[in-house]
């Protein structure tokens, strides 16, 4: 008989609010505390301090409106924000400030989540929903000078993208650009060109979020339906299905693969966690704690592996934190 | 070592004594590698050689049997050939006895799955050795349920075990079964309790699986016990021991066996004949197979039974029911969505309560919107109402039938009220369907939610099949099984529901004009009175019903609206249909006749093909009537 599910190693209360996006920063040295950032409806980004589980700082940058993506750009002392004023903040927290050092207007209003990658040291590019309905826009960072448009065919008929991941295969080469978009498809974007590679309709309903392994070639993305959608790409950048996973409850916010590629997990309306393998998408647990629809769920990039974590933000105000397979 | 054919009287005890002692000195690998075959060779067919090669074994000095025994049944490529080489040397010989039974089954586990296969089934080819295998099983099945065993012996036995007793379960035959049916059961609830103790998934995967097949072997009908695990070569291998397949060369079978012989040909692990003894490690080769898996393996899942469908759960008490439906804001649409479906059967289960709040109840559901999108709402909501009407009919008919005539109601509103009314009248009228919304298929006579016109389709139907019906009875009796009888429910409120409806017709209110702009309800409205006409057979009030409905009819009869008069029609059919002769005869001639003028007008003037026919059909009715009641003496 198998074991029942653990319960969280522990749990971060104190935003007063739903929790809309985390990320932790775990992977300095000693004696780096490690954090967690998180984004939370009422506009405050909380960084919380893992050892004590306490708030270290609030920051409040976005006019008291839902923060719904936060990110840090090389190392804890850079954040990135977005929220629903329009805005991307970029932070400087180094030395105990708490300064807004640059900020981006966007002119989406939406809800879907910028995506950042590191290009070369102390550059990064930012992919963004822009201001027509269908397009996404890559912006160098810090310069925020516009890289390219990403903009589908005319009647093309994506709605609005829902999720991005930028990624490139290894330093050199070219990035490229997953986005998920409201009609239930993904579509593959080469930033250079601004040209899209590949299409492929993976959903009945709008993709939520997807997450991309580049090692394997191999993405999943979930949507507001039962069905998780495991996709691959060949070698000639064609995505294909690879297979599909039925859920026992419809609706997913977040997906995301541990950075070991082992494990991924699901934050799910229905309130729950799911663990899968990444591999063969074997399910591994069901992590039923929270009591409101599960935004986001992270993993934490901790160096030595046994210490490492899981974090799920929900609506209920509360953040689990979970060590879960940290073994293997 | 070659043998002299033929008929020398030999003594065999010699070679015997030999053969003990290369045996005993560990050489079984050479001396029995070209023996056996031989020996294989010689006794398919000679039966002199046959006896030979059981003198031989017979002969080996205790001592050295052991050995010899050990050498044999690993070296044997089969079940069968390890019967002709032995013979019932277990059943002579106590040392042989004691290695074959006990030694190698329960105190070795190096033995492959072949080896294993031998033994049992050498085992299980002689009658006489049956019984051993009936007592080896019974063993196996001892250490198997003893959780001492299951805590402190290695895993590679266990599997080892559980090996023997899936191929013992796949020799019996039926009756044997049967006969020890109560000692397998009972070891296999102990046995299954200790191995899902155990903390190791693979020792639970095993009683799983072992449990699982002593549970098909027992109740070959009926439920089978089943567990959830993850299928894996080690279990499929375990499974396919279960099943025996028959061997690829045909060997004639002994005189006492009609059973096929048995064979391992499903096992690529390892061909018999030249077979080392194996140790402990490969017996379990799965292990190795695991490596391809590799770091997926290595995370094991947690229980997940847990993870079901998220239900939202209704209320079950009607008050509660009453308050998810009246609060007020967005609050919990899903709850309000489970609520409404879990409505109907909450009052059909709980009439007391919904007696105490039925009038609430029914203004509730009257006026209930949609508020998120659930499918089937109208039903769901029709369907309740129908629930409620049909425990608290008076009331609720009484303050329904206001309704119908009370301002401010749309036409859809009212056409639903009038639709209830049917439904519940429907239920209520027959027999035996207490608290089903779905009634005998022979008769349909809902009038339909969206359109009008197929209601007199159906009424066509439904009179057609009510003439038939009578008229068959007028000659033939009772020519069908008549269902259980109970009291007409309808009977004590069928006036509550017919008169309010009929009364008002004609009193214009500012929204509601039923003579004049609202012709479609009205349509539905005399439609509905057929339908409750028709319904209202049988009881008490139905004269008074047909009287008033005559009056109403007689009203309306020239009324533009085909609709509106098909429903006319169809009233005047109810009525013949279910007002008693004697009592029309008695009460209603001089209306009736005054009737039947305006229906040869109809049959002949009227523009509409339907009206005509029905007016046809009220016609012959009419005449059937007479005859009727000229056949009855009076």
């Amino acid at each position: 008989m198998a074991l029942p599910p653990p319960d969280p190693q522990f749990v971060l209360r104190g935003t007063s609010a739903a929790v809309h996006t985390l990320h932790f920063s775990c992977g300095g040295p000693e004696p780096d505390i490690p954090l967690l950032f998180s984004g939370s409806e009422n506009g405050f980004i909380h960084v919380w301090n893992l050892k004590t589980h306490r708030v270290a700082t609030a920051l409040d940058g976005h006019g008291r409106k839902s923060v719904y993506c936060v990110e840090t750009m090389g190392g804890k002392d850079r954040l990135l924000s977005q929220g629903r004023d329009q805005r991307i903040c970029l932070w400087d927290l180094a030395e105990g400030r708490t300064s807004v050092t640059d900020s981006v207007f966007m002119e989406h209003v939406g809800f879907c989540r910028c995506s950042l990658l590191k290009v070369a040291q102390g550059r990064w590019l930012m992919a963004m929903a822009a201001r027509s309905l269908e397009e996404v826009q890559i912006l160098e960072l810090p310069s925020k000078t516009l890289v390219c448009t990403l903009k589908p065919e005319v009647g093309a008929k994506l709605g609005m993208p829902m999720c991005l991941k930028l990624w490139q295969l290894n330093c050199g080469s070219q990035p490229v650009l997953l986005a998920g978009y409201e009609d239930g498809s993904v579509v593959l974007w080469n930033v250079s060109t601004g040209k899209a590679l590949s299409q492929l309709v993976c959903h009945q309903e709008p993709v939520m979020s997807l997450d991309f392994d580049s090692e394997k070639a191999k993405g999943i993305s979930g949507s507001s339906e039962k069905v998780l959608s495991i996709w691959s790409l060949n070698e000639q950048q064609n995505l294909q299905v690879y297979k599909t996973h039925k859920l026992v409850n419809a609706g997913i916010s977040d997906i995301t693969i541990r950075p070991d590629k082992k494990i991924l997990a699901t934050a799910g309306w229905d309130h729950r966690i799911r663990i899968f393998g990444w591999k063969k998408l074997k399910p591994l647990a069901v992590l039923d704690y929270h009591t409101g629809t599960i935004h986001c769920v992270s993993f934490s990039d901790h160096s030595n592996p046994w210490e490492r974590l899981l974090a799920a933000g929900s609506k209920d105000q509360r953040i689990s934190v979970w060590s879960i397979y940290a073994q293997t | 070592i070659c043998f002299i054919p033929g008929g020398l009287d030999c003594s065999i005890s010699f070679v015997s004594h030999v053969l003990g002692k290369v045996c005993i000195h560990g050489r079984q690998k050479e001396i029995l590698g070209i023996l056996v075959p031989r020996l294989t060779d010689l006794t398919r067919s000679d039966c002199i050689w046959q006896r030979i090669c059981w003198r031989l074994v017979e002969c080996v000095p205790d001592r050295w049997m052991e050995a010899v025994v050990l050498g044999f049944v690993q070296r044997a490529p089969g079940a069968d050939v390890l019967s002709r080489l032995l013979g019932n040397l277990v059943v002579k010989n106590k040392k042989a006895q004691f290695v074959v039974t006990q030694k190698m089954l329960l105190l070795q586990y190096g033995h492959a799955t072949a080896v294993l296969q031998n033994l049992l089934g050498y085992l299980s080819l002689d009658s006489l050795r049956r019984t051993l295998l009936l007592r080896v099983l019974q063993e196996l099945l001892e250490t198997w349920s003893s959780s001492s065993a299951v805590k402190h012996s290695p895993p590679e036995q266990q599997l080892y075990i559980s090996k023997a007793i899936l191929i013992c379960l796949s020799h019996l035959k039926k009756p044997e079964i049967e006969s020890c049916r109560q000692e397998l059961l009972t070891s296999m609830m102990e046995g299954v309790k200790c191995h899902l103790d155990s903390s190791l998934p693979q020792l639970r995967r095993l009683g799983m699986v072992v449990a699982e097949s002593i549970s098909l072997k027992i109740n070959t009908e009926g439920p089978v016990l089943k567990f959830e695990y993850e299928e894996d070569n080690e279990t499929r291998e375990l499974k396919s021991l279960l099943v025996q397949t028959p061997p690829f060369c045909v060997v004639p079978s002994l005189p006492d066996d009609d059973r096929s012989e048995k064979a391992d040909a499903a096992l690529p692990l390892s061909p018999e004949s030249d077979e080392k003894p194996h140790t402990a490690a490969t017996v379990m080769p799965d292990e190795e197979l695991d490596a391809e898996l590799d770091s997926d393996d290595d995370l094991v899942p947690y229980d997940m039974s847990e993870d079901k469908e998220l239900k939202i759960k209704a209320p079950v008490y009607i008050r509660d029911c009453i308050e998810v439906l009246t609060g007020s804001g967005s609050e919990d649409l899903d709850k309000w969505a489970a609520t409404v479906k879990a409505l109907e059967s909450l009052v059909r289960q709980n009439p007391a309560a919904v007696r105490e709040v039925s009038v609430e109840l029914a203004k509730i559901l009257l006026h209930l919107e949609e508020k998120t999108c659930i499918e089937g709402f109208v039903e769901l909501r029709q369907r309740a109402q129908v629930a409620v009407l049909t425990t608290d009919p008076i009331p609720v008919a009484k303050y329904l039938t206001s309704q119908f005539y009370s301002l401010n109601y749309s036409l859809r509103q009212r056409m639903d009220i009038l639709d209830v009314l049917v439904l519940a009248a429907q239920e209520l009228s027959c027999p035996k369907f207490h608290g089903m919304t779905k009634h005998s298929g022979a008769q349909k006579p809902c009038i339909q939610l969206l359109s009008g016109s197929d209601s007199t389709k159906d009424w066509r139907r439904i009179v057609d099949e009510r003439i038939k019906s009578k008229t068959w009875r007028f000659n033939m009796g009772q020519s069908r099984v008549e269902p259980a009888s109970c009291p007409n429910e309808f009977n004590s409120v069928a006036g509550h529901f017919f008169f309010p409806l009929i009364q008002h017709f004609d009193r214009p209110l500012t929204t509601f004009d039923l003579l004049g702009e609202d012709h479609l309800v009205l349509g539905r409205l005399v439609h509905t009175l057929a339908v409750l006409m028709y319904l209202a057979v049988n009881t008490v009030a139905v004269t008074a019903m047909g009287k008033a409905l005559l009056e109403f009819v007689w009203a309306l009869r020239f009324h533009t609206d085909s609709y509106v008069r098909q429903g006319l029609l169809s009233c005047i059919s109810s009525l013949l249909l279910s007002v008693p002769a004697e009592q029309i005869l008695a009460d209603m001639t001089e209306e009736l006749l005054e009737t039947q003028s305006w229906l040869g007008d109809v049959v002949e003037k009227d523009p509409d093909g339907d009206c005509r026919r029905l007016a046809l059909q009220n016609l012959l009715l009419m005449e059937n009537l007479k005859k009727k009641l000229e056949a009855v003496p009076s």
